[in-house]
């Protein structure tokens, strides 16, 4: 590739204002991006990933400066243009894919004049063209039924379609540039790999350039022809996609490459030993699932069938998955099994207890037995707490203790999930997200459960803070005898974690049985989907090809 | 992705945060700041301020014009005006302080049982809100004391009772945002019963904007108890009851108007100074 780059980042450093102190978070980067190429910015969240994407579309935060550098489209700086005459070239050169699909539409407008809007601001004015453009681009980007599409409100499509017209907004006018932010983070794998796949085949159609901003190292590695790896505000490598995966040069890209699940094949985790005895008996088991059945009422009437007759085992000691996409069923399956919800049809014996048989009070002691870890930390711990006061609780809820015996366990507990001291007096929003699903994991086994559900309980996490999650939980089930049920939509975090999985679908099991099974001869088309979705394959295979160190 | 660093920064600045703040305040909210101080101060220690009698007056002096001797001069009575009002602030005060409280912690129950349990009782508590939302606060503050009797603290009472209903509206809803949260949940997961639930994590994160709603309150409630006294439904003569001074003054108000306007001044800076530092507070408190 030769010739001026499309887009050229010299020397940018980027600072936030808090109160009077200007703090920098980006410096001194500087990439380039050719006609026609994909770049992906990576790293985990406090990079400075996404604040050096939005100072190329001139979108900073109110509090936020460029310091210096310059941001060359196409051989002009656009770093020092004020907004107005940035004006012209956003959404017709420059357009961005933003990250949540959820919140970046209007939710009083419609759909088709969300996506016209782009041409009105840029000089369209027949209504007639617009709406057929409109319609065109809503088919363009794979939507069914783009007229009635067209009609509807953001609250009546999934987070795939409207991720899909967040897409047709950005490629309207046929822009040279995509800034892409995390287009698919809070998406399904299958919806995943769908998304990206439209935008690869757009910008094949368009010739656009795109950057592609994102925590997952493997979807970079699959989409992207070049690799940008920032750390800290800094860039920390750079390189062509596959050369970088298969040698990567600095210690932060090792790292990253071997905690991302997606690109490590190979499973480190110690398997649990095998059942000393030849046939099973019940007593084997800490949770017994036979053929549970959900019904939720709707409103006009009818029911709707989450869960379909779904039944599995969990072997003391050992990890069992429950994986599939949202919709699947699985969050109603373990509120029921933890007694949240009271299913349908079927039983659920934990520790061979009949849960649905319990009242009240009965229940709340069971509770002992069986305890839920949560998706996002951010929302299961009490803002008002302090790290102490949520570890400790539930010992008040139980026999009383007396209050240096409840401080002893509290501290050896947070010595056990590798928690300093230090921490007990803080409130969770002075936490990492890691420290707080750490203290979540604590307060899950306070009451020394025998069961632990993990309801997607690294998903929220970057990468390497998940790899350690997963090390923690790998290491407490070993010491601690722990049976864990493993909710995830994850299949790579699922196979370093798990001993058996179930994928559900649609409320039904389509598979169940030992994780290698599953990953090396799945049985059902489902399954394979699934699998082929994984983000981070075809980049490894690419990568794979080449011997270490060559050039392309 | 990227947040901007503001967790880290913003505790460094604690130290010299007051001065800042007070550097950085305008001048009006230092002004209210002065004028509540005085008051509080006029109810603690009255003493401090004026050697008369806010009951026993001499009648060889009545009707005085303001002079150095009787700086708002003196009443009907002989009663000297600066005195009495001085010595009337902690009715007021005390009186707004008892209805405040009397809203924010009524209200605050209604609202925590109606959301948390929601259903047949929910749905009977606040349509008895929605009644008392829709009859004028002072009517219903009359109708109370009506009811109850005359009397500094009944008239506080009455005062209290009308707002019971806007503190259950404001707490339910804040109830039933907190009642969904995972932490709740995850409350109940560990064990918990439901009242310790309620006591440990919904109450003290549904308080939030009744406390707010609650500082703003304290100014209409010294309105509320004026208007009371005022109309006679308050503090029998002879207390010096703020709004009970403008009504007395009101015969004289041809020949010695500052009877009537001094109180009722008062009354306007220290109503205004309330809405304005609470305005600031809940402004600061996100």
């Amino acid at each position: 590739m030769s010739g001026t780059p499309l887009l050229s980042i010299r020397d940018l450093s980027v600072s936030y204002r808090e109160k009077d102190d200007w703090s920098r978070v980006v410096h001194g980067v500087s990439l380039d991006v050719h006609r026609g190429e994909v770049v992906a910015l990576v790293g985990e969240s406090g990079s400075g990933k996404t604040t050096t994407a939005q100072s190329v579309i001139g979108l900073l935060p109110g509090n936020g400066r460029i310091d210096q550098g310059e941001i060359r489209l196409d051989g002009t700086d656009i770093s020092r243009w004020p907004s107005r005459r940035l004006d012209a070239i956003r959404g017709a050169r420059i357009s961005l894919i933003p990250q949540d699909p959820g919140s970046a539409l209007n939710p009083i407008r419609t759909i088709g004049a969300q996506v016209g809007e782009i041409l009105k601001i840029h000089g369209w004015r027949d209504k007639k063209a617009i709406a057929s453009r409109v319609v065109e681009l809503l088919a363009r980007v794979g939507l069914t039924e783009p007229e009635l599409r067209a009609r509807q409100y953001p609250h009546e499509l999934s987070g795939g379609m409207k991720q899909r017209v967040l897409i047709a907004i950005a490629v309207a006018l046929q822009p040279e540039l995509i800034v892409a932010d995390e287009p698919t983070s809070g998406l399904d794998v299958t919806v995943q790999r769908r998304i990206l796949d439209l935008i690869d085949e757009l910008r094949l159609e368009f010739g656009t350039s795109v950057l592609l901003v994102t925590h997952d190292l493997g979807v970079a590695a699959d989409r992207a022809g070049r690799l940008v790896v920032m750390q800290g505000g800094r860039i920390q490598e750079e390189g062509p996609t596959a050369a970088l995966i298969a040698a990567p040069r600095s210690a932060y890209a090792r790292r990253l490459l071997a905690d991302a699940p997606s690109l490590d094949m190979t499973v480190r985790r110690q398997p649990r030993p095998e059942p000393i005895r030849e046939r099973d008996e019940a007593d084997d088991f800490a949770v017994i699932v036979e053929d549970l059945t959900h019904d939720f009422p709707l409103a006009d009437g009818g029911t709707f069938r989450a869960v379909d007759g779904i039944s599995f085992r969990l072997r003391r000691g050992t990890t069992h998955a429950l994986v599939g996409e949202s919709g699947s069923g699985k969050t109603t399956t373990i509120r029921s099994i933890v007694g949240f919800e009271k299913p349908t049809a079927g039983r659920i014996l934990v520790d061979g207890t009949d849960i649905a048989a319990l009242h009240r009070a009965d229940l709340r002691r069971f509770r002992r037995k069986i305890q839920l870890v949560y998706q996002n930390p951010f929302a299961s711990l009490d803002p008002r707490q302090n790290v102490f006061e949520i570890i400790e609780e539930p010992l008040l809820n139980f026999d009383k203790r007396e209050k240096d015996e409840r401080r002893r366990s509290v501290e050896s507990l947070l010595d056990r999930v590798g928690l300093s001291r230090t921490l007990l007096g803080r409130a969770p929003h002075a936490l990492s997200g890691g420290q707080r699903q750490r203290v979540a994991i604590a307060r899950a086994l306070v009451l020394e459960p025998q069961v632990l559900v993990l309801d997607e309980a690294v998903s929220a996490l970057d990468v390497t803070v998940q790899a350690q999650v997963l090390k923690l939980l790998d290491e407490l089930q070993r010491d601690l005898g722990l049976t864990y049920l493993f909710v995830s939509h994850d299949l790579a975090v699922v196979r370093q974690i798990a001993d058996s999985v179930s994928v559900l679908h649609r409320g039904r099991q389509v598979e169940s049985g030992p994780v290698e099974q599953i990953f090396h001869a799945p049985t059902s088309s489902y399954t394979r989907d699934l699998l082929a979705a994984i983000p981070g394959r075809t980049g490894v295979e690419r990568a794979r090809t080449l011997s270490p160190g060559s050039d392309r | 992705m990227t947040t901007p660093p503001a967790v880290t920064n913003a505790f460094s600045g604690r130290g010299s945060g007051h001065l800042d703040r007070l550097r950085g305040a305008s001048p009006g909210l230092v002004l209210a700041w002065l004028v509540i101080a005085l008051v509080v101060l006029w109810a603690a220690a009255p003493a401090l301020f004026t050697e008369y009698s806010a009951t026993v007056g001499v009648p060889a002096e009545k009707l005085r014009p303001p002079s150095p001797d009787h700086l708002l001069g003196t009443d009907a009575l002989g009663r000297d005006l600066f005195a009495r009002i001085v010595h009337g602030s902690v009715h007021s005060l005390s009186g707004a302080l008892v209805a405040v409280a009397i809203g924010l912690v009524a209200g605050t129950m209604l609202g925590l049982v109606a959301g948390s349990i929601g259903g047949l009782v929910d749905d009977t508590l606040m349509r008895i809100v929605d009644v008392l939302l829709a009859v004028p606060a002072l009517l219903l503050s009359l109708s109370i004391i009506i009811l109850t009797g005359f009397g500094t603290i009944n008239a506080a009472v009455a005062v209290g009772a009308a707002s019971v209903a806007g503190f259950a509206r404001l707490v339910r809803a804040d109830v039933i945002r907190v009642r969904r949260s995972e932490y709740v949940e995850a409350a109940f997961g560990s064990g918990g019963t439901y009242a310790a639930v309620l006591w440990r994590h919904v109450l003290p994160n549904s308080l939030t904007s009744a406390f707010a709603f609650a500082a703003l309150q304290f100014g209409s409630a010294i309105l509320s108890i004026s208007t009371l006294g005022f109309l006679g439904y308050g503090a029998p003569p002879p207390t010096p009851e703020w709004g009970l001074l403008i009504a007395e003054g009101r015969n004289y108000i041809s020949s010695a108007w500052w009877l009537t306007a001094a109180p009722g001044l008062v009354v306007v800076a220290v109503v205004l100074s309330a809405n304005r530092i609470s305005r600031a507070v809940g402004r600061s408190t996100p």
